[in-house]
């Protein structure tokens, strides 16, 4: 006899400008369970958990609390409906305290001093969970995994009885998440249900105890945790079997591709970001960077690629001095960058495919004679990419923002490889991809290696990082922490070296 | 996307030409709408007024010479802001801009030993020269200093209608002028000539039309173009791919201001033969040009259509004076209501609104009191 829905979402449908997010989805949630839903990078995960929030409404289907219906037509509803978020992108006010960020727009505060009162819940909820903060700290001096605490206890305050979850590990480093299901697990014992969206198979096994799998906008199945695997689990989310294991052969790395040696920088708010950072990548090899978001990767990528300057310290690119060059100098002397921010860097949205995949070279001949581009030769160019990466675009002249995530990258990938890199600088080269396009995109960086190029692929996909890497060095606070040969290094010991404990 | 009632409301990237058009025209028709109002507080029927106004202009042989002589200036000044635009350059200064080069072509006309064969083009040349200056100088303010480009080049207008009011009243004064403030006439080596029997200066609008399609050449063809155009679309793109801000920017201010300094020569060497009050040698073409350039939505060949459009709307004011008793002035209340409402549409341009009840929710009963308040849809967070 199963135990009675305490939330059901029936046939939910939602349908975007081109795509079906959610296409006639139920999902049934009982008290006390951690409900895991998983699906690849654009399977409507989201979207389903925005809809249940309030933020945005169902085309069709209906949504059942305690079996009555319900709807919920903002972010305010849900909250009166026990309903609780903590979404991918905290909205915490950075120069006020833990309790005053909790007490803002927290019903039955006292208009004077509302976080006074707030202060002792905060400390008995952090008691009670785990969740240990102090509520007088400015939310700015307080790591990512402490913030998202605050935002768990800003929805525990709010009275969530059932409490949503987007991607919450993705911010964390693999101890802190472990800290993060202990406190899933109090609030299962307290007959909270907690909904806690991943695209993470181990994490689904660590802690859930049912899994709804979402492929496409579809539902694929609900199942208990005990009865399934992490194959069955792929096989639901991708919808094939999936290699697990890359290809990589062994292979002898040759001569320097890059060496950084005590470089110093500053990040964009004036703030030391880079502490004498050493290391090198040689031909043939891939070097992996791990470490938390923030911790430097932004900065020590810039300043390899010509977009900032260096303090102190220098950069050799394939034994050429390189230090403080600009971007066209770094490009020109045989360094592709993957940027993190694909959009808004890696492309101009608004220029057709053709112009973007000659964005690095329309200055040089064949592409241009003199001052004059050359048209035919760019869109013969153009073709030709299209056809070798498998850019999926109607024309060469349709604008790039009209392609998806994974198309982009793949734009981005053929021009950067285009020229024959030595060095390449990938940074989070598959965040938020798809299975195909990232096995693509991992494959494509492993035949650079192959061919000779060097590779520094900065990701906090950790996964990623011990499957490609030939070494793996941790970055923390500006410094790197130790790198490891990827054959001997192990999740724990990455994670430590990811909180600033050297090896 | 969003929905309000059986409505759907979604954003569209690259909206059709045709919606362009539309959402351009409708503009323009609440712009009239709205002046409409000010021709009724006038005693004067609107629709009568704008028959009478579209008779008057575009119906009559003596008026339709003089919109091409007012869309001259208005079209090469709005050519330049057409590309300042496309790289996020926000000069509001075209009006100074015309103004520094009519004092650079005057220079040549009256002070400069310039023999006669030279004289016209040595004004094109020195008019595109001072126009690019003062162009140079708040493009340069902003790359160096980060001075705010839509203040820097209001405040060089003034500068420059200060500097032409000071040139008037004193040192240029003419002799010959009887106490008026004015220099004297230029010679007529250095008039611009006419097409005759009309107020065209035919060489000024050629080279008007000449730098549209030159421009449109430029943007699409070229290296500089391509720069200017990754540049005004993404800046950061522009940084990766190592394009110098600098050199655009300054290259497309040059290039703007010296096309509003040539519109400066054309109004001083084809229409007034002389340097004379600011006021009087541009009519607000500079900010007008504005509205030209908007209207063409980045295309320098689109802006010989809106420049002409533009200059229609000053031959009105004439007609309003003569035939409805008017002040002419009445056209820049219009033109800036054009503007208002171009800008206040451009969100409309880019959503779609979609009659669609079919998908409508199903609605079950709010539960307790929470569904009596919604709130906005598509705002996440609104109670943080
Ligand atoms: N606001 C939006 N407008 C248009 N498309 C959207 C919007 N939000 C999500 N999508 C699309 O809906 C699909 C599902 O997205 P999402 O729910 O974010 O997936 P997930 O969270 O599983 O990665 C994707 O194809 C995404 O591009
Ligand atoms: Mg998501």
């Amino acid at each position: 006899m199963p135990v009675e829905a305490f939330l059901s979402l029936r046939n939910i449908t939602k349908a975007f400008p081109g795509v079906v997010a959610n296409d006639r989805v139920t999902l049934e949630v009982r008290p006390g369970e951690v409900h895991a839903l998983l699906g690849e990078n654009g399977a409507g995960k989201t979207t389903l958990m925005s809809i249940l929030y309030g933020i945005y409404q169902p085309d069709a289907g209906e949504i059942l609390l305690r079996g009555r219906p319900v709807r919920i037509r903002s972010p305010r509803d849900a909250i009166v409906h026990g309903i609780g978020m903590v979404p991918q992108h905290f909205l915490l006010v950075r120069r006020h305290t833990v309790a005053e960020n909790i007490a803002l727009g927290l019903a039955g505060t006292p208009p004077l001093f509302p976080a006074r009162q707030v202060q002792r819940r905060v400390e008995e909820l952090g008691e009670r969970y785990g969740l240990a903060v102090d509520p007088r700290a400015p939310i700015w001096s307080l790591s990512v995994s402490e913030q998202q605490r605050v935002e768990i206890l800003k929805a525990l305050l709010r009275g969530a009885e059932i409490l949503i979850l987007d991607e919450p590990t993705s911010v964390l480093t693999p101890q802190e998440a472990l800290n993060l299901f202990a406190v899933l697990r109090r609030m299962k014992q307290e007959g909270h249900a907690v909904i806690f969206i991943t695209h993470k198979l181990d994490e689904v096994m660590a802690v859930a105890d049912r899994v709804t799998v979402l492929r496409k906008g579809r539902l694929v199945d609900t199942v208990p945790v005990a009865r399934t695997d992490k194959r069955a689990l792929t096989r639901m989310m991708v919808g094939r079997d999936v290699e697990v294991r890359l290809q990589k052969t062994p292979r002898v790395p040759e001569g320097e591709a890059l060496s950084v040696e005590d470089v110093w920088a500053r990040s964009d708010r004036g703030l030391p970001a880079l502490r004498g950072v050493s290391f090198t990548v040689r031909r043939g090899e891939i070097l992996g960077m791990a470490g938390v978001a923030g911790n430097g990767q932004r900065e020590q990528v810039e300043v390899l690629t010509g977009l900032r300057r260096t303090e102190r310290g220098r950069v050799r690119v394939l034994n050429r001095d390189m230090t403080n060059h600009s971007a066209r100098q770094v490009f020109e002397a045989g360094v592709a960058h993957i940027p993190e921010e694909r959009v808004r860097m890696g492309i101009v949205p608004a220029m057709t495919v053709a112009e973007n995949l000659v964005l690095r070279r329309y200055r040089y001949p064949p592409f241009c004679r003199g001052q004059l581009l050359d048209l035919e030769e760019i869109s013969a160019f153009a073709r030709r990419l299209i056809a070798e990466y498998e850019i999926a675009t109607p024309t060469p002249r349709t604008p790039a923002r009209s392609l998806s995530g994974g198309n982009i990258q793949r734009l981005i990938l053929a021009r950067e490889f285009s020229g024959g890199p030595g060095l390449i600088i990938a940074a989070h080269p598959t965040s938020g991809l798809d299975v195909s396009a990232t096995e693509q995109i991992h494959a494509l960086l492993l035949q650079r290696r192959e061919e000779g190029a060097g590779v520094l692929l900065v990701s906090e996909d950790l996964d990623e990082v011990l499957a490609l890497s030939d070494r793996i060095a941790v970055i923390f606070g500006g410094e790197i922490m130790g790198i490891v040969p990827a054959a001997e290094a192990n999740r724990e010991g990455i994670g430590l070296m990811m909180t600033g404990q050297r090896p | 996307m969003m929905r309000v009632g059986p409505f759907e409301i979604e954003r569209r990237p690259d909206p059709p030409l045709t919606w362009i058009l539309g959402v351009s025209l409708l503009a323009i028709l609440a712009a009239m709408a709205m002046s409409g109002v000010i021709f009724w507080s006038y005693g004067v029927d609107p629709l009568r007024a704008y028959g009478v106004i579209i008779r008057g202009t575009l119906f009559n042989a003596k008026a339709l010479p003089e919109v091409v002589r007012f869309a001259i200036p208005m079209l090469l000044a709005g050519v330049g802001l057409v590309l300042a635009f496309r790289a996020l350059f926000w000069n509001i200064g075209a009006e100074g801009q015309i103004l520094a080069g009519a004092t650079a072509a005057t220079w040549v006309a009256l002070f400069s030993p310039v023999p006669d064969a030279l004289k016209l083009p040595m004004m094109f040349i020195a008019g595109f020269v001072g126009g690019a200056l003062w162009g140079f100088i708040p493009a340069l303010l902003k790359l160096r200093l980060a001075v705010n480009d839509v203040i820097s080049t209001l405040m060089m207008n003034y500068i420059a209608l200060y500097l032409v009011s000071w040139l008037v009243h004193g040192p240029w004064k003419g002799p010959e002028m009887r106490g008026f403030a004015f220099t004297n006439e230029f010679p007529p080596a250095a008039q611009i000539p006419l097409i005759a029997g009309t107020r065209i200066h035919w060489i000024t609008l050629v080279l008007g039309i000449a730098l549209a399609l030159g421009v449109a050449f430029v943007l699409a063809r070229t290296r500089l173009g391509f720069e200017i155009r990754v540049q005004g679309e993404s800046s950061d793109a522009a940084r990766y791919a190592g394009i110098d801000p600098m050199r655009t920017t300054l290259l497309v201010m040059l290039f703007a201001g010296g096309a509003a300094g040539l519109a400066g020569v054309g109004e001083v060497g084809g229409i007034h033969h002389r340097l004379l009050d600011p006021n009087q040698i541009s009519l607000g073409f500079g900010y007008a040009a504005i509205i030209v350039a908007w209207l063409a939505r980045g295309s320098p060949v689109a802006a010989i259509l809106t420049s002409l459009f533009l200059g229609f709307i000053f031959t009105s004011g004439d007609v309003m004076k003569v035939a409805l008793q008017m002040p002419a002035r009445v056209t820049d209340v219009f033109n800036g209501l054009i503007l208002f409402w171009l800008i206040g549409s451009e969100r409309l341009l880019f959503y779609r609104v979609r009659w669609a009840p079919g998908r409508a929710v199903r609605e079950p009963l709010p539960v307790g009191g929470a569904g009596a308040d919604p709130g906005p849809p598509g705002i996440s967070g609104g109670d943080q």
